[in-house]
């Protein structure tokens, strides 16, 4: 070391040294010495110290007359977080840990479905509304074909309206499984999410077996389904039903009676009926609120009317309720797909107008006429006369409606599908007021939004 | 011959528009002078005035147990070949439709309104059904059609920044590169 650097040091200590002239001043004054604190290294003075504080010490312990502060902290979730089930974000005002208010942002996954869907025409249209819910893509497709079927004024054959019945249960449980598995996953039960998904991948497997596709199935269709199920279907049907009622049980046992998710489901996000109803919330949200509502018992479509099952609901409107809302709605379905297997009905699967559906593929080799059908569908498709309807179908989250307009060409010229997601969403606000920021992601949850559908 | 055809011809001109077999449109049709009742596939459907149309909302709710207005859109019938509606109705660029459903008494009605691109403004529902505080910012955000009173009137979809309004038919896809903010272009 140069004596040039060890001097420029010795300056630095000196510097630090004649520092203490300010400890003088504080050691003289009683007042300053009690804030200081004897520690292992010495009195360490107990600064900085918020003046209100100080204040509180000097006062010992009572507190001064302050006015209100405004100390809200306004939070950003998402729209990257894992408990957000996609791109949902939320915008929190907190007072420490609790929500004082809730907004959802959404449109981070917003694609313009609709002006897609201006674009398509409607042998092509369900490819398109299969991806707005990807939880339950049968139920988008259902509610379009049945939406251009009522256009045209078709009537469909028996086993093409039993068949998907039996199609819409189906995904009804996976999508019941998969709210549980990810329901168990957002509040901690981690095991509870290889459970769901074990059921969930084997209800889906059966759906790949019938559809071709584990999602997106593009399976209804206008006029019908895309082909007929396989051979002894039967037997796999009611083998995947009792797996997944041997997984029911196991959730049951597992969660209902658990004191730890009971702790941290019940009494939570409450919401009564007419909140609910106000926010054009349905589905289990509104069920779990004690209002029996379901448009498969109250507006029959397919052949609800013929089997039978039972609206499940209960009275307190929390995110327990939801959580067995959907464990028993499975059963349910289960209930529906057993009389399916039972009853299904024999006959086509789908219209036999060459207009609408196209010919069998070995027809297209022998006839001229099966073949200008079939090219003509598939290039220009099939015009539905002028008109405008609104069909509803009770999809596993509530309402999916779909609000078709025709002006007489072969696309629709508007599509425009009411996601019951972009509305159960608003009921995250009066869910998550006034309650724990912990308990924000167990809201989320249950409300089992499913944001290509809320966004469209 | 000739005669069968006249008289079938004037009792035709007797009967004129029919009445709505549906009780609610009826009740609508009365109350609200110059709505137009229409079938739609079996379903009941009012076009109503525009002046009319918060009134009419309010109505179904306060009167006719409507307790859920399930969905609020639009559409732009700027390029249509053929209109949905039926001839009585003054037609308009845009219509803006409301689906209603009644859970105590098991029913649905649709109403729609006209209304004109040169002042696309409609009164807001937003305070009578809460909920379709979001179905109304996305008409907004796609039509630009405006909602008088709306508590939180911005776009709910598209970017804050968007210029145009995606599902007019005058706003075609393609015509807006896809740019992000902060994007430096190609190189």
């Amino acid at each position: 070391m140069s004596d040039q650097t060890k001097d420029s040091v010795d300056e630095l200590v000196e510097v630090v040294d004649e520092d203490p002239l300010e400890r003088d001043e504080i050691e003289d004054d009683p007042e300053e010495r009690r804030l200081e604190a004897q520690t292992d290294e010495g009195a360490q003075q107990l600064r900085p110290m918020d003046p209100r504080t100080r204040e509180l010490v000097l006062t010992s312990g009572q507190w001064p007359e302050v006015e209100e502060i405004d100390d809200t902290m306004i939070l950003n979730m998402g729209p990257q977080h894992p408990s957000t089930h996609g791109v949902l974000r939320i915008m929190m005002e907190l007072d420490g840990e609790i929500v004082l208010r809730a907004k959802p942002v959404i449109g981070y996954l917003h694609t313009g479905m609709e002006k897609t869907g201006e674009e398509l025409t409607y042998v092509q249209g369900s490819t398109n509304v299969t991806r707005m819910d990807y939880a339950s893509p049968l139920s988008n497709e259902l509610v379009f074909s049945m939406a251009v079927e009522r256009l045209l004024d078709v009537e469909l054959p028996e086993r093409a309206t039993w068949i998907r019945m039996l199609l819409v249960e189906l995904n009804r449980m996976s999508s019941h499984l998969l709210f549980q598995a990810t329901n168990g996953m957002d509040l901690g039960a981690v095991s509870m999410m290889i459970y769901g998904w074990r059921e969930r991948e084997l209800t889906l497997r059966l759906l790949e077996d019938i559809t071709g596709l584990r999602m997106n199935h593009n399976f209804i269709r206008p006029g019908g389904v895309a082909a007929d199920l396989p051979d002894g279907w039967q037997d796999d049907v009611l083998e995947l039903c009792r797996a997944v009622e041997r997984g029911v049980a196991e959730y049951d046992r597992l969660l209902t009676e658990n004191p730890i998710w009971r702790e941290r489901t019940v009494g939570v996000g409450v919401i009564d009926t007419q909140e609910a109803l106000a926010l054009g919330a349905s589905g289990p949200i509104l069920r779990s609120t004690g209002f029996a509502w379901d448009l498969r018992r109250a507006q029959p479509y397919l052949a609800y009317d013929d089997v039978d099952f039972d609206v499940i609901y209960t009275e307190n409107g929390d995110v327990f309720d939801r959580y067995q809302i959907r464990l028993y709605e499975i059963l349910e379905s289960i209930k529906i797909v057993r009389q399916c297997v039972e009853r299904m009905p024999g006959g086509d699967y789908r219209v036999q107008d060459r207009k609408i559906t196209p010919p069998p593929r070995a027809r297209i080799d022998e006839s001229m006429e099966a073949l200008i059908h079939h090219f003509k569908l598939f290039t220009e498709g099939f015009r539905v006369p002028p008109g405008e309807t609104y069909v509803a179908i009770e999809s596993p989250r509530g309402e999916i409606g779909c609000y078709l307009v025709s002006d007489g060409t072969a696309k629709p010229y508007r599509l425009h599908i009411r996601g019951p997601s972009f509305y159960n969403l608003q009921s995250l606000t009066p869910m998550m007021e006034d309650r724990l920021i912990a308990d924000a992601v167990a809201v989320i949850s249950s409300v089992d939004p499913i944001m290509g559908e809320v966004d469209r | 011959m000739a005669d069968d055809h006249a008289e079938a011809r004037e009792e035709d001109h007797e009967v004129g528009p029919e009445p709505p077999d549906d009780e609610v449109a009826s009740a609508i049709v009365e109350r609200f002078p110059g709505t137009i009742f229409a079938d739609s596939h079996g379903q009941p459907v009012v076009y109503v005035d525009r002046a009319a149309w918060l009134e009419v909302a309010t109505y179904l709710r306060d009167e006719q147990q409507f307790t859920q207005c399930l969905d609020v859109t639009a559409v732009d019938l700027i390029v249509a070949s053929s209109r949905p509606e039926p001839d009585e109705v003054v037609t308009e660029r845009f219509e803006v439709v409301a689906n209603y459903l009644s859970h105590p008494r098991n029913r649905r009605i649709r109403v729609i309104t006209e209304v004109p691109a040169e002042d696309p403004t409609v009164a807001s529902l937003s305070n009578l059904y809460p909920g379709l505080n979001v179905a109304e910012r996305e008409v907004f955000d796609m039509f630009g059609i405006e909602f008088t009173d709306h508590p939180d009137l911005t776009r709910i979809l598209m970017p804050d920044d968007w210029i145009g309004y995606p599902l007019r038919k005058d706003d075609a896809p393609g015509r807006v590169p896809v740019t992000f903010k902060g994007d430096p272009g190609p190189r």
